[in-house]
């Protein structure tokens, strides 16, 4: 199907081309450049460009597709690195050099490489849409290769050894080849059988998160903060240390310096958990912020699409997304190129039902395979000057699990993750709570408690010390200021460039443990009479 | 590919900078177009955008004289490109690429075009190297590294031109021998502004390059300028293996000036009426600063940002501070405490600074050294507030040294005057600061 180009706005371009469906892919212009329907009139077709239009001119070709945006799914993704539209960002240097210029289409897979297939279905065996048929070594895990097709088929043949993503695992009886990787259009969220509550901790590694915050496998978190509260460093963080077997990692709309960093340091460091290189575990996404909008936009769906993947395959997946603001900015940036009419602040309508339709597609489920995978989302937001009335923070709000608010007085003071304990939530504390009880120590609860306690009898506490001065307070107030300092400085507080970076819900309880004792005791000494000036300074000399 | 220039009569609106043209064969968006008025000027023009046969130019120029029956426009089938030669070093332009020193245009050796395209994430250099201001502001408690972005956030009427002039003068690479050559892009600039800044990057020994646009000179010519500074620099950086750090001043202006643009493209108004484009348009210019795995040179950027009602969240500096890497940020109330330069550590912020310290960059106790200064003069800025309310004769003994050692910080630390330390003179400074009050440095 052949069109005209007719009008071009920035990333929108408008086309005399019929017969398309809405969101399917066409290439525009002689560069062939990638794009995506985003409306159908009766003669005209609106498509966004996923790059950069400039030097495009009216009348060159527009040429449908015939099928949406999709990912290729298949091993050797584990450890790469995509841009939006998942080309894969090493073959572009290798292919263009250090600058990325347009029009060149790249698969995101290795179809060259060999890898070892082993079979666990046979010839007779009867399949369907996700059996698995067989897995093939990918690094430390096992690439589940399952079935594609939509209806039941029989197996004829089936590979048991080296193979090439080029040829076919085997055959069905109808002649049909079995693929080793197939594609999945980004906008449909794959499917499953069933989905569950999460009930199982995701530990971060993070003291203020996994004690105060306790985030669940499958469940979902924000982090709002203005610029300069370390969001980019605490999504890092937790991609570096989190309890999961994969890590899908997309810097949206983010600085090409901080990514650069991030690869080197992902190909030195080490997973905490299985010592095996973090990046063996870990895809990345990378749409800077001055790569083209509407890949962008796109870039989250293309990251969540092979987070399912792997999700299907049994395994738990982390999708941690820098920053969902730039690509809520991306899809009002083409919102209005479209001339739409634009709801809050300029974002369309549309803003929160997008947003909600993609957290949803987070969770715990039984795969088609009857395997159990889950998917956790955390996402960063940034704000516009900090403020949390804006329209992400709020469309997030309705449907994250956890909020976990960075507070830009905590960062000025250098007080990182510079979480704000007083307005984060998690809705998923107690029951990851009662599984903190069983595994770590049955303390858990209580303590929580106390730390809780101790940091609302402090802001009290501060309010009457600005008042009075801190030598007008009593000593038992004192004792509580001072025991509060130390769970900020010593405990909330984790350096990201020191080993205290990872702190396992071993380190977390045992240093809470040590400061509520701490307290205990010198609460005790109080009331038999010593003063605290005496307490604090025997402390010292030890 | 047209072999021949397109020229039409067929404009049908003209608003401000803007131009409508009709019945237009084969228009390419972003093309540079050739506008000529009834008496034979000619200015350069770019196609923004196109519906049908209907094209809307936005013209680099004067456009008071056009009119619609016989202004013409010629289509040149080309994109904006800047013309790049070695030769370029040393000499000053206008924001439309023309030579402002009098001297003949040099002989381009290639032309590219001015957008640029962005730097592939897998092929750049994470920046590491310490580059020294001499303020220790800056290098003892929020250092700079080759490669790095960082914008200098001001108010009106603070010494921002004094701080870039400063940091000009003193700037050293760790390897001595190699000095940086300066791309200065001026954006409204006033001519007070003019002189001061020419005076300063005459005086630099290693070279530099300026773009400069005048108050009162074309508001188009502000969205170009930084582009051909930034297209230059990438140039020389990356092609002939300097190292480049390019000023830009003042992104107020260019952002006023995309606000101008936008209005009169009948665009939906953002935030503060800018548009809503306005974090990706600033990214496609900061992001261009940067190291490429395998290549010699770099692109450090320094963008001035002047805040407009000294507010830190008006959009401006907001969409700046997210995309560039830290800011330094200066404070009227340290100007009247005669504190100069008037750096207010605490909102500042190095996001690469971890990088660029400790042993074999800078020193090896730098990070301890700053973590203190840091922490201690949070603290004593935080007791202020109480002091205000209970006094200083309420206050603890403690508390009442924390206020004299942030006293002396912003007395003998942060301000300077036009002393240049290295950054062993800032980080023993700092120290002794801390000795003297015998606080603990673990």
């Amino acid at each position: 199907m052949n069109g005209r180009i007719r009008g071009i706005s920035g990333p929108t371009v408008s086309a005399d081309l019929k017969g398309l469906k809405l969101y399917e892919r066409v290439y525009v212009g002689h560069d062939m450049l990638s794009g995506e329907v985003v409306r159908l009139e009766q003669d005209r077709a609106v498509i966004q460009v996923y790059e950069d239009t400039r030097g495009l001119a009216v009348d060159e070709p527009v040429k449908g597709v015939g099928r949406p945006l999709t990912v290729r799914l298949g091993p050797g993704l584990l450890s790469g690195m995509f841009d939006g539209l998942q080309r894969p960002l090493e073959s572009l240097r290798e292919d263009m050099g250090p600058f990325i210029w347009r029009g060149k289409e790249i698969y995101a897979l290795d179809y060259m490489k060999r890898w070892r297939f082993i079979p666990l279905v046979k010839a007779g065996d009867e399949v369907s849409f996700g059996t698995i048929m067989g897995y093939a070594e990918e690094g430390a895990f096992r690439h589940f290769i399952s079935c594609g097709c939509e209806d039941q088929r029989k197996i004829s043949s089936i590979v048991d050894g080296e193979v090439s993503l080029d040829e076919a695992l085997g055959e069905y009886e109808d002649g049909m080849e079995i693929p080793g990787c197939n594609e999945w259009p980004v906008r449909i969220p794959r499917p499953f059988r069933k989905k569950f509550a999460p009930t199982e901790p995701l530990v971060t590694g993070q003291r203020g998160i996994d004690f105060l915050f306790s985030l669940a496998r499958g469940g979902t978190a924000i982090f709002p903060g203005g610029f300069g509260t370390g969001k980019t460093i605490l999504e890092q963080s937790i991609a570096k240390f989190s309890d999961v077997d994969i890590v899908v990692y997309v810097g949206c709309g983010e600085r090409g310096n901080e990514m650069a960093d991030l690869i080197a340091e992902f190909k030195e460091l080490k997973d905490p958990w299985t010592g095996r290189r973090l990046m063996d575990r870990t895809i990345l996404v990378v749409n800077t912020s001055n790569m083209p909008v509407a890949a962008r936009e796109a870039s989250i769906y293309t990251a969540v699409t092979m987070a399912e993947y792997y999700r299907d395959m049994g395994y738990n997946v982390l999708l941690l997304a820098d920053s969902i603001s730039r690509w809520a900015e991306a899809l009002s940036e083409i919102s209005s190129s479209l001339e739409e009419m634009p709801g809050e602040e300029g974002y369309p309508t549309y803003l929160a039902s997008r947003l909600s339709s993609f957290f949803e597609r987070a969770g715990v489920v039984d795969t088609m395979s009857g395997k159990t995978g889950s998917l956790s989302m955390i996402l960063s937001v940034s704000p516009p000057g900090g403020d949390f009335t804006e329209p992400v923070t709020q469309a997030c709000l309705r449907t994250s699990g956890a909020f976990l608010m960075l507070d830009t007085s905590l960062a000025h003071r250098r007080h990182f993750p510079a979480i704000n304990w007083f307005q984060s939530y998690s809705l998923y504390g107690k029951d990851i709570t009662g599984h903190y009880c069983e595994k770590v120590s049955s303390e858990w609860g209580n303590l929580v408690q106390r730390c809780t306690e101790i940091l609302q009898e402090e802001e009290k506490l501060r309010e009457v010390a600005e008042i009075v001065g801190m030598e007008g307070l009593q000593d038992g107030d004192r004792l509580i200021m001072h025991v509060a300092e130390m769970i900020r400085m010593e405990f909330l507080a984790q350096n990201a460039y020191t080993d205290d970076a990872f702190s396992p819900p071993e380190k977390t309880l045992s240093i809470i443990n040590r400061i509520v004792d701490y307290h205990d005791r010198a609460a005790h000494r109080l009331n038999e009479g010593v003063s605290l000036d005496r307490i604090l300074d025997e402390e010292k000399m030890l | 590919m047209r072999l021949s220039e397109h020229t039409y009569r067929t404009i049908v609106t003209i608003a401000g900078p803007l131009l409508f043209v009709q019945k237009v064969v084969s228009a390419k968006i972003g093309e540079v177009v050739n506008v000529q008025t009834p008496e034979g000027r000619v200015m350069e023009g770019e196609v923004l955008d196109i519906q049908g046969d209907t094209v809307l130019i936005e013209v680099y120029g004067e456009t008071q004289g056009l009119d619609i029956e016989r202004t013409s426009v010629a289509f040149t089938d080309a994109i904006k490109k800047a013309p790049l030669s070695p030769d370029i070093v040393g000499r000053v332009f206008d924001g439309s690429f023309k030579p402002k020193d009098g001297a003949p245009m040099f002989i381009p050796e290639k032309r590219v075009p001015v957008t640029g395209a962005p730097i592939n994430p897998a092929a750049r250099d994470r920046p590491q190297d310490f580059i020294e201001t001499g303020f220790s502001a800056i290098d003892g408690l929020n250092t700079l590294v080759r490669g790095q972005k960082l914008p200098v956030f001001s108010c009106a009427g603070l010494p921002s031109k004094e701080i870039v002039a400063g940091i000009l003068k003193n700037s050293r690479l760790a390897d001595i021998e190699k000095g940086f050559i300066v791309i200065f892009a001026g954006l409204g600039l006033t001519f007070h502004e003019y002189s001061f800044y020419m005076k300063a990057l005459e005086d630099m020994k290693t070279g530099f390059i300026g773009f400069v646009n005048m108050a009162d000179e074309p508001v188009m010519e502000r969205l170009l300028a930084p582009r051909f500074a930034l297209t230059v620099a990438e140039y020389l950086a990356f092609e002939k293996g300097m190292d480049i750090l390019v000023i830009i001043t003042d992104i107020t202006n260019y952002c006023d000036a995309l606000r101008e643009i936008s209005t009169a493209r009948e665009e939906l108004p953002g935030r503060r009426g800018y548009p809503g484009y306005m974090y990706s348009d600033l990214a496609s210019l900061y992001e261009r600063a940067g190291r490429i795995h395998g290549l010699e040179g770099s692109v450090t950027m320094l963008p001035v940002v002047t805040m407009p009602e000294d507010d830190i969240t008006h959009p401006i500096p907001d969409l700046t501070g997210y995309i560039t890497e830290g800011q330094i940020v200066l404070s009227r109330e340290l100007l009247q405490k005669g504190i100069d330069p008037p750096i207010d550590v605490l909102p500042s912020l190095s996001r690469l600074m971890q990088k660029g310290i400790g042993e074999g960059l800078t020193r090896g106790d730098h990070r301890t050294v700053a973590n203190h200064l840091y922490k201690y003069y949070a603290k004593g800025r935080d007791l202020r507030r109480l002091e205000a309310i209970v006094g200083r004769d309420g206050m603890t003994k403690a508390d009442i040294m924390m206020l004299d050692f942030a006293d002396s910080f912003e007395r003998e630390f942060v301000s300077q005057g036009m002393t240049r330390r290295t950054v062993n003179e800032t980080l023993d400074t700092g120290l002794s600061i801390m000795k003297r009050f015998k606080l603990e440095i673990l």
